[in-house]
């Protein structure tokens, strides 16, 4: 039980980021702008995100890039679910959350007042840790954003293509009046996943999408974020750093208390951090 | 204490005394309830033998116990549950959704939801007069009518449809509302579409359940003007009309044996089939929903 208070004295040059003043975040490289030269699909500045008086995100900076996967790794606590929640606003369906910096989608900053929430999810898609299909049939949760946002021209065929895309259709064709429920874990997961894509976002969130799967239905799970990044921004919360390792193009380690330490090229932090406290995290001397 | 009995086993035994007694004590508690209400059934079941008939049910009321029937006030019970329904289910659910859904956690809400659960509390007399005063005097609609009455029971079990329909709504995954917004649904849509329907047998079981007590209820009745004796059905929003339970309270203050005994005796089957009924459609209803969502 010697959470990062214990090993951070063991830290040596990087010892700076441990006092945590909100804003000296400012100084951080976020390292390398923008890299391959593609404009950030959303992008932070200085985001804080507090839980009534407690500060659970301080001062993040992050650019993600387009098509890519963005893997956000951390101890329990560290914060990375309230960013990855902040992306599509729906920590406001929290009522003590609140926000304050900027968190750009294409620009624009989502917190501005005339910024519709509503309008904002169909745009950015989300999948969340525990599968949570509706007690529908398995036509009908697919449908289930088409029908909310009205896309219903050729719905049956907007429903296959996208049970295509998220590689359950083998799994499920001619059975698509069968309850979601009574798929198995990783059938479920991959039916939400078809859900959030059908109505084609452009990005998706995905909170610890395979936490709660064996690991054959994780190892499915991941081919398919790898198939999806190439047509959506993926941006995915994991406790498993392997996963991160395996199927993300950047990593972002957040640690306790609601810092982004290190952001970068997968290899290079998972190789070559610049920061002792992520190289502790990701060898497992502690979280 | 006497712990050093069983020394052989090498850890000697703990004391069940206490154990025992409180046991017995428990279910002392738990006979003394089920017992005396099996007796009251019994003895009211063996006195309305031959007395509940088909000609009873389908008579209206007359002076010769052997004559009365219990028809008018059997359909007046009806159709009170029916105006109940219709009143009660639309603005339980309404306040059930905003209160759990669309208001916010603040002082007012906890006052309002403070005062429904004292409302459920409130005695029906209390009722009675709020429906004399309110609907017979302010609105005049005049004394004893099936309106009246309707609306004057609908206000006594409201605050219960609501606690019941709240809890149901409460009960409903918060997963299942995020994976609505998440797609991009207003909250109407994601209250109608994913909410509701997993709320509502929920939702229907307290309101039945609500019914079962409505239909037991005497003092709003007779707060609110009801005749003690009706001889023919209700055919109009206001016709005055009869009660289950009015129409046995009346009888019971008859002087023949005949009525005191035989036809109350049997009023009271009636009334306590139908309630039960009623309770057992509540129970089917749910188990018939939570097998579909499981």
């Amino acid at each position: 039980m010697t959470p990062d208070g214990g090993t951070s004295g063991a830290v040596s040059e990087s010892q700076r980021r441990d006092t945590r003043p909100a804003k000296s975040a400012v100084d951080r490289p976020s390292s390398g702008p923008a890299t391959r030269g593609d404009d950030p699909v959303i992008e932070s500045r200085n985001l804080d995100v507090f839980y009534g008086d407690d500060q659970a995100l301080h001062g993040i900076n992050m650019k993600i890039p387009e098509r890519q996967v963005t893997a956000l790794i951390g101890p329990s606590g560290c914060g990375k679910s309230t960013f990855l929640r902040s992306i599509n606003r729906m920590n406001d369906l929290i009522d003590i959350a609140r926000v304050e910096g900027e968190l750009l989608f294409r620009g624009k900053n989502v917190y501005d007042d005339d910024v519709d929430p509503v309008a904002l999810r169909r745009k950015i898609g989300m999948i969340f840790q525990k599968p949570n299909p509706f007690p529908k049939s398995i036509f009908d949760n697919v449908a289930y954003g088409l029908k909310v946002q009205g896309m219903t021209d050729d719905l049956e065929e907007q429903v296959h293509t996208a049970l295509e895309r998220a590689a359950l259709i083998d799994e499920v064709e001619g059975r698509l009046d069968e309850s979601g429920l009574e798929l198995s874990g990783g059938q479920q997961q991959r039916l939400c996943i078809a859900r959030a894509i059908a109505t084609d976002p452009e990005v998706i969130l995905m909170d610890e999408p395979a936490s709660a799967l064996d690991p054959v239905a994780t190892s499915k799970i991941e081919d398919l974020i790898e198939d999806l990044a190439e047509e959506y921004t993926v941006v995915i919360v994991t406790h498993n750093m392997q996963q991160a390792a395996r199927i993300s193009d950047k990593t972002a380690v957040f640690l306790t208390g609601g810092e982004l330490v290190e952001f970068g090229e997968t290899n290079q932090i998972f190789e070559n951090p610049d920061h002792d406290r992520v190289e502790d995290y990701i060898t497992g001397k502690f979280g | 204490m006497a712990t050093e009995t069983g020394g052989d086993t090498g850890f000697g035994q703990v004391s069940r005394a206490k154990d025992v007694a409180f046991r017995y004590v428990t279910l002392a508690a738990t006979l003394v309830g089920i017992v005396s209400l099996a007796i009251l059934l019994a003895y009211v079941t063996v006195d309305a033998v031959g007395w509940l008939d088909w000609q009873f049910l389908t008579s209206p009321p007359h002076p010769d116990p052997f004559e009365a029937g219990y028809y008018p006030a059997l359909v007046g019970s009806i159709a009170l549950m029916v105006l109940i329904a219709l009143v009660t289910f639309p603005l339980g659910v309404g306040a059930a959704i905003y209160l759990e859904e669309y208001a916010s956690d603040n002082l007012l809400t906890r006052f309002i939801q403070l005062n429904i659960a004292n409302l459920a509390g409130v005695p029906s007399v209390v009722y009675g007069l709020l429906g004399l005063g309110l609907f017979v005097g302010l609105l005049n609609l005049g004394f004893g009518t099936l309106l009246v009455a309707g609306f004057t029971v609908s206000l006594l079990v409201l605050p219960i449809v609501i606690i019941s329909a709240q809890e149901a709504i409460r009960a409903v995954p918060d997963s299942q509302r995020q994976a609505s917004y998440g797609m991009g649904a207003t909250k109407w849509q994601t209250i109608r579409n994913v909410v509701l329907p997993r709320a509502m047998p929920g939702i229907m079981t307290g309101t039945i359940l609500a019914l079962g007590r409505a239909i037991g209820e005497t003092a709003p009745l007779i707060m609110i003007g009801a005749p003690t004796t009706v001889f023919g059905v209700p055919n109009s929003l206001f016709s005055k009309i009869s009660a289950m339970p009015m129409q046995i309270y009346t009888w019971a203050q008859y002087p023949s044996t005949e009525f005191q005994y035989g036809v109350v005796a049997a009023s009271a089957v009636t009334l306590l089939a139908v309630l039960l009924t009623i309770n057992s459609i509540a129970i089917l209803i749910r188990n018939k929903y939570q097998q579909q969502q499981s």
